[in-house]
């Protein structure tokens, strides 16, 4: 630990991002420029994110990174073992213990505390890049509260699929004001926006930070005869039971044998671990490992 | 330069101002809630809050601007030390530093429609801070939340400049409070 500044990154970097944090916060869903820097991993894994938990980190917190809901996958855990060795804080996988959670396109299922701050890594935080590709032009949108285009694109997957079929990075407006990207969760998850803890958001590679304040209004974009819906598979876990969690579809042999499983692995542990048990499921044990 | 603008900065700068920012960013997030801020003694008459958040933010790239009762020389060497941050007039200011009656607000840039961040954070030295008085709503406040403001006027005017506008800190002693420009007060 001694080789590296706390958690990496270099003092006058962690100023001018927190000083981008605070503006962000200030201006809830507007997307506050930052000089991203290069980071010990490649761009798309993850660089805002960590960025934003290197200036927020204290030593004194507890830091949990989930990557599509699990603790335990290649991203999670890498990020996780650099900030130990960083910044020499203490690691957790349970939601309720963690005071600092990175995530990468998951909220977990357990609704966040005050005491608890939430990072999001974001790949495209321009929610109407793919609409429009000029920076000058979606900047100048923002500027001039244009937003029709958004609703043109919801309203043309409605005429072709009868429905709005965003299913992740499902558009939201932040308090009336900016149209912003949640980064690609998925729309399950849109609701969980209001949420009690900080929520922030970082994009490396296209150099964006931006944040929600606590109970900030965030409203998912629809139309009144077509309202949003918070959809997911329509099933409940088979390992662990639950019907109200986010589920992942697992191909499970070569005949085309499946199962859907809980997204968030702790909240799906947690349930195992208090005698849930799903349709696949097995009673929990505890790890011979 | 005398000795006293060596001494009284982050004793670990790196654990120091991490600290010290959870504070500045919940209170940033939170309007309305107060927080303790540690580490830093700057020379009279600023605050230890204020000086906290100097320490913490301010460097070569953010201009500050000190009003008259706290342009002192031994603050300018102060802040010169410890942050290298250049000092400069309201209109090119990054973060102002002052009481509220010496603050010229309308001079400070309010950010431009296409980067409303570019904007002034004031650091509002209050003789006292606590949470009675003006009632504050908006994002980062569950329902509603007091704080002791110096007026109402020129912040609520603000807050309808949004997405524009400045952001305020206030301090007193060791105790720091925000506004930003989303909080409505009444």
């Amino acid at each position: 630990m001694t080789d590296y500044n706390f958690a990496y990154l270099d003092e006058q970097t962690k100023r001018m991002i927190r000083r981008a944090i605070l503006k962000g916060l200030a201006i809830p869903g507007y997307q506050v420029p930052f000089a991203s820097r290069e980071m010990p991993m490649p761009y798309g894994w993850g660089t805002g994110g960590v960025q934003v938990s290197a200036a927020v980190l204290t030593p004194d917190d507890v830091f949990k990174v989930i990557d599509q809901g699990a603790d335990d996958t290649t991203n999670a855990v890498s990020i996780r073992r650099f900030f130990q060795k960083t910044a020499g804080v203490a690691v957790t996988e349970a939601t309720t213990e963690a005071s600092v959670i990175q995530t990468r396109h998951r909220i977990p299922e357990e609704a966040l505390r005050e005491d608890q701050i939430i990072v999001y890594q974001v790949p495209i935080p321009e929610p109407l890049r793919f609409l429009e590709p000029s920076e000058v032009e979606t900047r100048k949108m923002h500027s001039l509260e244009e937003y029709g285009l958004m609703h043109v694109k919801l309203y043309e997957d409605i005429s072709q699929h009868g429905a709005i079929a965003t299913s992740y990075a499902y558009p939201v407006k932040v308090e009336g004001r900016y149209v912003m990207d949640p980064s690609p969760i998925p729309k399950f998850d849109n609701p969980k926006l209001e949420m009690a803890g900080i929520q922030l958001f970082g994009a490396g590679r296209e150099q964006r930070i931006y944040a929600l304040p606590p109970y900030t209004k965030v409203v998912s974009l629809d139309f009144d005869d077509f309202p949003f819906e918070a959809t997911k598979a329509d099933h409940a876990c088979d390992l662990c039971g639950a019907d109200d969690s986010y589920l992942d579809e697992l191909i499970v042999d070569d005949a085309g044998g499946r199962m859907f499983m809980c997204s968030d692995t702790d909240y799906c542990g947690k349930r195992r671990k208090d005698g849930h048990v799903g349709a696949q499921g097995v009673p929990y044990q505890e790890d011979a490992a | 330069m005398q000795v006293t603008a060596l001494e009284g900065g982050f004793g670990n700068a790196p654990i120091d101002s991490a600290h010290a920012f959870r504070g500045v960013m919940n209170a940033m997030a939170r309007p309305g809630t107060i927080h303790d801020l540690a580490g830093a003694t700057p020379p009279a008459p600023l605050s230890v809050a204020a000086g906290v958040v100097l320490l913490t933010l301010c460097d070569p790239d953010t201009p500050v601007f000190l009003a008259p009762s706290r342009d002192t020389q031994a603050l300018r060497d102060w802040i010169t030390f410890h942050t290298g941050a250049p000092f400069s007039g309201p209109d090119q200011a990054v973060f102002a530093v002052g009481a509220w009656d010496e603050l010229p607000l309308t001079s400070f840039p309010i950010g431009t429609s296409q980067y409303p961040d570019r904007s002034t954070t004031l650091i509002v030295e209050l003789p006292a801070l606590d949470n009675t008085g003006a009632t504050l709503r908006g994002p980062g406040i569950a329902e509603s939340a007091q704080l002791s403001l110096p007026d109402l006027a020129p912040l609520q005017g603000n807050a309808t400049l949004f997405p524009l506008g400045l952001d305020f800190m206030f301090t007193c002693q060791s105790r720091l409070a925000a506004l930003p420009r989303t909080t409505k007060v009444s």
